[in-house]
């Protein structure tokens, strides 16, 4: 702390400005991004569901981001063996 | 049919009861027909802000729920005839609310009032969703402060996505109203600006109440600013906006008690 800083405190409102656009930022994309997995997810598994059997456990969603694009990773566990149920086939 | 208004926060403490009796007031001062009704059960205080804390018999609970009817509940202003309360239960809890039937009462006050004023409790849970649900527009209410401004924002996107309006494709109209704004501290960068609350939440703003010490007088004696301290900073800055509600164009400004060198010395050695 060099000895200007006791003369002329530090204004806090810039600060506040900034924390809070960073913020505002995150919270939007993470109530945006919730509706969206919530969705890619109950489509996603309802599509895999009619070849296979899926436990929706067995199932992790990864969400990713970066300056312009966003990253979905499926990890979807089926069992060794399963049999396709396909309407088609079965 | 009336306009059905919530005065809503997220963030509790900013100012949501004091808005919703001054702006009440405010209207009913001019001749039409309002009422103001508390969401918060559990944790009612519009009846005390108001000062008919010892009237009230049935409240939104009862009303809800059938045991009393929607007349029996509405309390008169002893001040202003055409301005009404409909009180929060004390004893119950939200859960108490039902959807139907906070609808078929907001739609009865419709029908007869001008002007209905929810006041919202705080918080995003049952009380405060069940505040907004029916509303035709709203006012949200800041304190130029982060966690203030944060809570307004997640508010403003419940607004846009659980409203009945919002159900139907509408979007809710929605007023910004920055309270216990302090000038001084803003030209002293110790203060957001309202032009950077208004950068952040992007929605129209309907007024800047200042911090002022006739705001806690009004509550200790039971009144609405704009009633009992109408000369005050906050209460004219309440009228220009329940004015700007109504549609006139009324110039932004942020009045101040400043006084002078005298008034400032037996002002504070009187306080």
């Amino acid at each position: 702390m060099s000895l200007f800083s006791f003369v002329r405190p530090i204004k806090s409102a810039p600060v506040a400005r900034k924390r809070l656009q960073a913020l505002l930022e995150h919270d939007r994309l993470l109530t945006s991004q919730s509706d969206l997995i919530r969705v890619l997810q109950t489509e996603v598994l309802a599509a895999v569901g009619r070849h296979v059997t899926v436990d929706p456990d067995k199932v992790q969603i990864r969400f990713d981001r970066n300056a312009t694009t966003w990253t979905l990773g499926l990890d979807i566990e089926i069992p060794q063996g399963a049999r396709a149920t396909a309407a088609g086939t079965a | 049919m009336g306009r059905v208004i919530v005065v809503t926060s997220g963030k509790g403490g900013v100012g949501k009861t004091t808005t919703t009796a001054a702006l009440g007031a405010a209207l009913a001062w001019t001749g039409v027909n309002v009422v103001v009704v508390d969401f918060d059960v559990g944790l009612r205080n519009l009846d005390l802000v108001m000062g008919a804390e010892r009237r009230v018999v049935f409240d939104l609970i009862n009303v809800v729920q059938g045991v009393a009817k929607v007349p029996q509940a509405l309390i008169r202003d002893k001040r202003i005839e055409t301005l009404y309360l409909l009180a929060a239960s004390q004893t119950r809890d939200k859960d108490a609310l039902t959807e139907e039937g906070v609808a078929a009462v907001i739609w009865e006050l419709r029908a007869r009032f001008d002007w209905v004023i929810c006041d919202s409790p705080a918080g995003i849970e049952r009380g405060a969703t069940l505040a907004m649900r029916f509303a035709d527009e709203a006012i949200i209410v800041v304190n130029p402060e982060v966690s203030s401004v944060r809570d307004a924002d997640r508010i403003i996107g419940m607004l846009d996505s659980k409203t009945v309006m919002a159900e139907r494709g509408a979007r809710m109209a929605k007023h910004l109203l920055v309270t216990r704004f302090d000038a001084t501290r803003v030209a002293r960068g110790e203060m957001l600006g309202i032009h950077d609350v208004l950068e952040m939440l992007s929605i129209p703003l309907l007024g800047i109440i200042p911090e002022c010490e006739e705001v806690l007088r009004a509550s200790n004696i039971g009144a609405p600013i704009t009633i009992c301290g109408q000369q005050s900073a906050a209460a004219r800055a309440y009228m220009d906006a329940a004015r700007r509600l109504c549609g006139e164009d009324v110039a932004m400004s942020i009045p101040s008690d400043r006084k002078g060198l005298l008034g400032r010395l037996f002002g504070r050695r009187a306080a």
